[in-house]
């Protein structure tokens, strides 16, 4: 309200400056005093003084609240969007997100913010001004307003079509942006074809219409601004005519005269102002639309069925009783059950897409598992409260994740509290400490894009001592040791059971070495356990494990070969 | 935390003359419009000091006549004594013209200059494009897809701004700016003086402006960036987040730099919350001390009213030419920056290019494709000319439907992508033409690199690579691979249809493929029943890279479009991507017609490409360390046996029960 305030003080102020020229042209005219031109010249100065500190006033207001508003959403949306579970993201394209977060967010806060203030800087001062107009003379006020609703049209009008042009141009652009991509990926099918000259002719098509849509769009965007021009040209030769008929007759002075001139300028900008802010809310509407989208999505993994209280202290048991799931109507997993006793390590093997990472990753419930087919430390799962759940877990993905953070933000990301020394006892453990150690910057190292690009390995690693820095009762390596070396995986597992007393851990791997160890490995195929066992017991079953294990034996060799 | 700075980001000098000289070669071809605008724009801007010229001239000669001030002789004679028909005179032989010529000249030259800013923007674009087209591959291991892809889009887009709305835009608010200082002196110099005082004001505070907006703009710029940045990895790596408890803190992070952003906002509102308020006042002042200074000389009748209202009038024309001179400094250091970058992109040499005395080869010429008509499978694959044709490779009759293969060496060759650490060395072998020559070895023997060489995506850098005895760098690259069919290991599809993916566009040279043809390929790799299930057949489009084909169709397209066209030579890189039993089934026999008789080099990932190769090429560790047949390998024991067990042998057990 107080920007309204300002707003409607700061215009209307304004609008009083034309009437001082006035008389300060008829006092020039009449030969006036010096003492009364500087008055005017005075008090015109004082109240521009007064306007212009309401105008900052104003926009300082107004324009901020956009702001803030703006903050406000993009903060909400980002707080709801973490709450989203992993069936929402596989759903919606980060790309589409991003461009709701961007591009969307920018056109509901010209809605809030340029939209508001100008739709009532206009009506304020169109409807002061044309007022006073009015006072001065009624006749020459209606004769000068003619061309200036035709402003206001061109400018809506013209504004849609250079709008809709320009997505036509923008749509052509990210196709032809597209064509770029694809032609620079396939370099090597497009030499080997001899395709570089059809693929230049197909650009150069799309180069060609580029430039004849640009053209649409230069046509009405060279266009539009000449022709207001012409149109506000046209306001004031009618002034100079009929003002100066109307002097001529006495009805009004030169200094009427004049502030007429002043106050059609004044109208210029409420005129184009008015075409443009309809074109505005119309779109920050429909962005707001899709903002909503976002929010209407429901978080569907919370802690609804929880019970604050269910256990104080997460042992480590987990029980898979006869599950079964299923993604999008596809069965991924059938009648698993499992029960892994606290302390307990298994290991899970079996091809791609046997459903391997599915099973974990129902224990954090990133996906729910059906009512009652998933017990911790025999408790239902979503009984127990998210974060106290996820708490007690230590996960490790098959993707490794970092984030473009330093190495110790990244180890230390879900253990914000713990020390330097405990960051290098979990490193030392995942083994990457001395190669830390040896970067110039140690711990403070930047990954990512932005810093250091690490190996796979040592990404790896690095993942492994974020889950191991929580100490969890859980540990779940979702086929966490691929890219590093059988040797230095052979010290990770090692230091892991020296540590691990009393920790349940669950190994996904394609390797034997990794699993060899375990007290049970199970193997799964097409989302169901065919084989479990020890070691020496899967051995003897001559199955999918004795051949992977027959296939490692070489694979060694092939490695020894010079 | 680091500032985030990418290479795109950077800004230098706003004016580099080398670059500039060199952009402006990029006007040669449109310089008439050029020219033509720039003379548009020159009388735009004297017209600009006109209509408060008449202003003047009508309250001077009609309105207020009592000061009797000077009018020039040559509107003193044309306008009429009476004021009715003189004020009508002014309004139409005048102002009318005056205004419909400037909105002419605008509209004219802002269309014409835009204009050759597109024309020069197609000109770029086609020049980078190309350039690129010729670029070897070194080059594009050394640069991101997504980078070169900038240069030819974003970077080309901001020479757009240059031209269109900068060169001869600055000469526009020049020359408006002159005119009305001009004829403010003219009319009234001491007056005229005393109004440009606020002049240097408005300069200063259109400065200071500048470059608080410009600062804070690039906070934003800066905040924008991270807020992406960080939207991007924290959205892509959600489920991280939500295992490590994050979710809170992740955002008290993300509030942290929005609130930058809103604060990097706030100022830039404050900048321009300062600016409008400033300007209008500083125009206000220009009319007071017109009117004050006007009151005081007037007494002497030098000052008209006429001339203080037109003076009114000039006073707020000044600001829009300063505002825009200034926002041309942003357009020019942009530019800079782009011009710079697409410049480094144009000046990379083209390394690998066509002799400059090339060597030809003994004329080849397609045969016609066996039709549906024929009946026969496989009978497009017959070798003529084994023995005594080997050196040379001749083709023996074209006209009767006869493919003749080549002859491939590979001789001493050995290469390293950093010119260092060599992927390959000494590796020796030849391909007779006819044979089937299928390489294998452990991920990392150099198998890929073999075929990177052979079609001269890199050069050798040591050793030679023949092809029916001619070394490859002696031949044009046009002549040298459209020997060959390539099939890659991902299968790589272009946007267009099914018919287009396996046609590719008229390679210059070569007989177009027709619809009969394409679809006869389509028939020979099994991919036939397929593509007719299609709701369009062989026009069924193609979008992203055909997202909605299964990995084994796609292979199925990528073998058809390297038949379709009839290949001396075949180059196959097998996929490692486990296929669904059925759709394996169709590509094993369609690799296998597509095989029989035919000169082919194989990367084979499948026992029964290597089974019916007629000889093996053992790779490990850049050297080829077995040559023979699948058998005598075999009996050998030794590398190719332990591959054998680790990657073949179990295809046996599978495809033995599926057969």
């Amino acid at each position: 309200m107080a920007g309204f305030l300002t707003l409607a003080i700061s215009q209307l102020v304004g609008v009083i400056v034309p009437l001082i020229i006035k008389a300060g042209i008829d006092g020039l005219s009449r030969s006036a005093p010096v003492r009364t031109l500087l008055f005017y010249a005075g008090l015109m100065l004082g109240v521009a003084l007064v306007k212009a500190v309401f105008q900052f006033w104003m926009r300082w207001i107004l324009i901020g609240i956009s702001r803030d508003i703006e903050y406000d959403l993009r903060n909400d949306l980002f707080a709801h969007l973490e709450k989203l579970s992993q069936r929402y993201y596989n759903e919606t394209r980060t790309g589409d997100l991003m461009s709701k977060l961007t591009n969307d967010l920018s056109a509901v806060r010209n809605l809030v913010g340029p939209g508001i203030m100008y739709s009532a800087s206009t009506i304020v001062v169109g409807v002061a001004t044309i007022a006073l107009m009015v006072h001065l003379d009624w006749q020459l006020t209606l004769l000068a307003l003619i061309p200036l609703p035709v402003v206001s049209v061109l400018v809506k009008i013209f504004g849609q079509k250079i709008h809709d042009r320009f997505e036509r141009i923008q749509a052509l652009y990210s196709e032809l942006t597209e064509r770029v991509r694809e032609n620079l990926s396939g370099v090597r099918v497009v030499r080997a074809f001899c395709q570089e000259e059809p693929e230049m002719a197909l650009f150069d098509g799309m180069n060609c219409e580029m430039v004849r849509r640009n053209k649409g769009l230069i046509w009405i965007s060279s266009f539009l601004w000449p022709v207001l021009a012409l149109m506000f040209s046209i306001a004031f030769m009618l002034i100079l005519v009929f003002g100066g008929r109307h002097v001529l007759a006495g009805r009004i002075t030169v200094g009427t005269l004049a502030a007429f001139n002043v106050y059609l300028m004044y109208l210029i900008w409420p005129m184009i102002a008015l075409g443009w802010v309809t074109n505005l809310v119309q779109r920050g509407l429909a962005s707001l639309g899709r903002l909503w989208q976002i929010f209407a999505a429901q978080p569907d993994i919370d802690d609804r069925a929880a019970a604050p209280d269910v256990i104080t202290s997460i042992r480590g048991e987990i029980e898979f009783r006869n599950l079964t799931f299923a993604y999008n109507g596809r069965p991924v997993l059938k009648n698993i059950s499992l029960h892994i006793p606290a302390g307990r390590t298994v290991a899970i093997v079996g091809e791609t897409g046997a459903g391997k990472s599915t099973l974990v990753g129902l224990i954090p419930r990133l996906w729910d598992a059906p009512e009652g087919s998933l017990l911790i430390d025999g408790v239902p799962v979503r009984r127990i409260p998210l974060a106290q759940l996820r708490h007690s877990i230590g996960f490790v993905p098959q993707e490794t994740f970092l984030f473009s953070e330093s190495i110790l933000e990244n180890v230390k990301f879900g253990a914000p509290e713990a020390t330097l020394s405990e960051a290098e006892r979990a490193t030392a453990i995942a083994n990457i400490l001395p190669e830390i150690l040896s970067f110039p910057k140690g711990f403070e190292t930047m990954v990512g894009e932005r810093g250091l690009t690490l190996s796979g390995g040592q990404k790896q690693r690095t993942a492994i001592a974020r889950a191991l820095i929580r100490d969890p009762r859980i540990l779940i390596l979702d086929d966490a040791l691929s890219s590093v070396d059988t040797g230095t995986e052979e010290k990770i597992l090692q230091e892991l059971s020296g540590v691990a007393a009393g920790r349940t851990t669950l190994l996904i791997s394609h390797r034997v070495s990794t699993v060899q160890n375990a007290d049970e490995i199970v193997v799964l195929r097409d989302g169901e356990i065919v084989e479990r066992g020890t070691h020496g017991e899967l051995l003897a079953n001559e199955g999918y494990y004795a051949e992977l294990y027959r296939r490692q034996l070489i694979e060694e060799e092939l490695e020894m070969e010079a | 935390m680091a500032e985030a700075f990418h290479e795109e980001e950077v800004l230098g000098k706003a004016y580099d003359s080398r670059l500039m000289r060199r952009l402006l070669t990029y006007l040669r071809p449109y310089w008439r419009v050029v020219v033509l605008a720039l003379i548009a724009i020159f009388f735009y801007g004297l017209l600009q000091a006109v209509p408060p010229y008449l202003m003047k001239v009508e309250v001077d000669r009609y309105l207020d006549p009592t000061h009797h001030a000077q009018i020039p002789k040559f509107l003193a004679g044309f306008l009429s004594p009476n004021p009715m028909v003189g004020i009508m005179q002014i309004a139409l032989a005048l102002f009318l013209p005056s205004a419909v010529l400037t909105f002419l000249l605008e509209f004219g030259q802002d269309f014409a200059m835009q204009f050759v800013g597109q024309k020069v923007m197609y000109d770029l674009r086609k020049q980078i494009f190309g350039h690129l087209q010729r670029l070897e591959l070194s080059f594009y291991d050394r640069n991101p897809v997504g980078r070169l892809v900038t240069r030819v889009t974003t970077d080309v887009d901001v020479m757009n701004d240059l031209f269109a709305s900068g060169v001869v835009a600055i000469f526009g608010d020049i020359f408006t700016l002159l005119s009305i200082v001009a004829i403010m002196l003219k009319v009234n110099w001491a007056l005229a003086l005393l109004t440009f005082s606020v002049l240097p004001v408005i300069v200063l505070v259109t400065m200071w402006f500048r470059k608080a907006v410009r600062e804070s703009y690039r906070r934003i710029r800066v905040a924008i960036a991270r807020i992406n940045a960080y939207l991007q990895e924290h959205l892509s790596g959600v489920a991280v987040l939500q295992l490590f408890n994050h979710e809170d803190r992740s955002y008290r992070e993300f509030e942290a730099i929005n609130r930058v952003h809103m604060e990097a906002y706030k100022d830039s509102i404050l900048a321009y919350g300062l600016f409008f308020p400033a300007v209008e006042f500083l125009g206000v002042a220009a009319v007071a001390i017109i009117l004050y200074y006007g009151g005081l000389r007037s007494l002497g009748g030098a000052v008209t009213v006429g001339t203080a209202i037109a003076f009114i009038q000039y006073s707020q024309r000044f600001f829009r030419p300063i505002q825009d001179l200034s926002d041309k400094y942003n357009i020019l250091q942009a530019a800079m920056a782009s011009a710079e970058r697409i410049f480094k992109l144009l000046d990379a040499p083209v390394t690998i290019a066509d002799p400059e005395k090339p060597q030809t080869l003994p004329r080849y010429e397609a045969p016609a494709l066996a039709t549906a008509a024929a009946g026969v499978a496989s009978d497009d694959g017959r070798l003529a000319g084994d023995g005594h044709a080997a050196g040379n490779g001749h083709a023996q009759g074209h006209g009767d439907g006869v493919l003749t293969g080549a002859r491939i060496e590979f001789r001493q060759v050995g290469f390293a992508y950093d010119g260092v650490h060599r992927v390959v060395e000494d590796v020796n072998f030849t391909i007779e033409p006819g044979e089937t020559v299928a390489v294998v070895g452990h991920t990392g023997a150099g198998k890929t690199t073999l075929t990177s060489l052979l079609l001269r995506y890199y050069e050798v850098q040591q050793g030679a690579i023949l092809l029916d005895g001619i070394d490859i760098r002696q031949l044009r690259l046009a002549d040298l691979r459209r020997n060959f069919g390539l099939v890659l290991q991902d299968s790589f599809l272009f946007s267009g249809t099914i018919a287009s993916n396996v046609r590719l566009g008229l390679t210059p040279g070569m007989k177009p493929i027709s619809d009969d043809e394409v679809r006869e390929a389509a028939r020979q790799v099994n991919a036939l029943p397929f593509i007719e299930n299609l709701p369009a057949a062989f026009d069924e489009p193609v979008k992203e890279r055909g997202v909605t084909l299964s990995v084994g169709q796609k292979q199925l397209l990528c073998f058809a479009r390297a038949l379709a066209y009839h290949p001396r030579v075949l180059i196959l890189d097998e996929a490692t991507s486990s296929i669904d039993p059925q759709t394996e089934y169709l590509i094993r026999e369609a690799l296998r017609r597509m095989l029989e008789n035919r000169t082919a080099l194989v990367i084979a990932h499948r026992l029964s490409t290597i089974q019916n190769a007629s000889k093996i090429v053992v790779m490990h560790k850049g050297r080829v360390r077995e040559i023979g047949t699948h058998q005598e390998l075999l009996d050998r024991r030794g590398l190719y046996f332990k591959l054998y067990q680790l990657q073949y042998k179990d295809q046996e057990i599978k495809t033995g029960s599926r057969e």
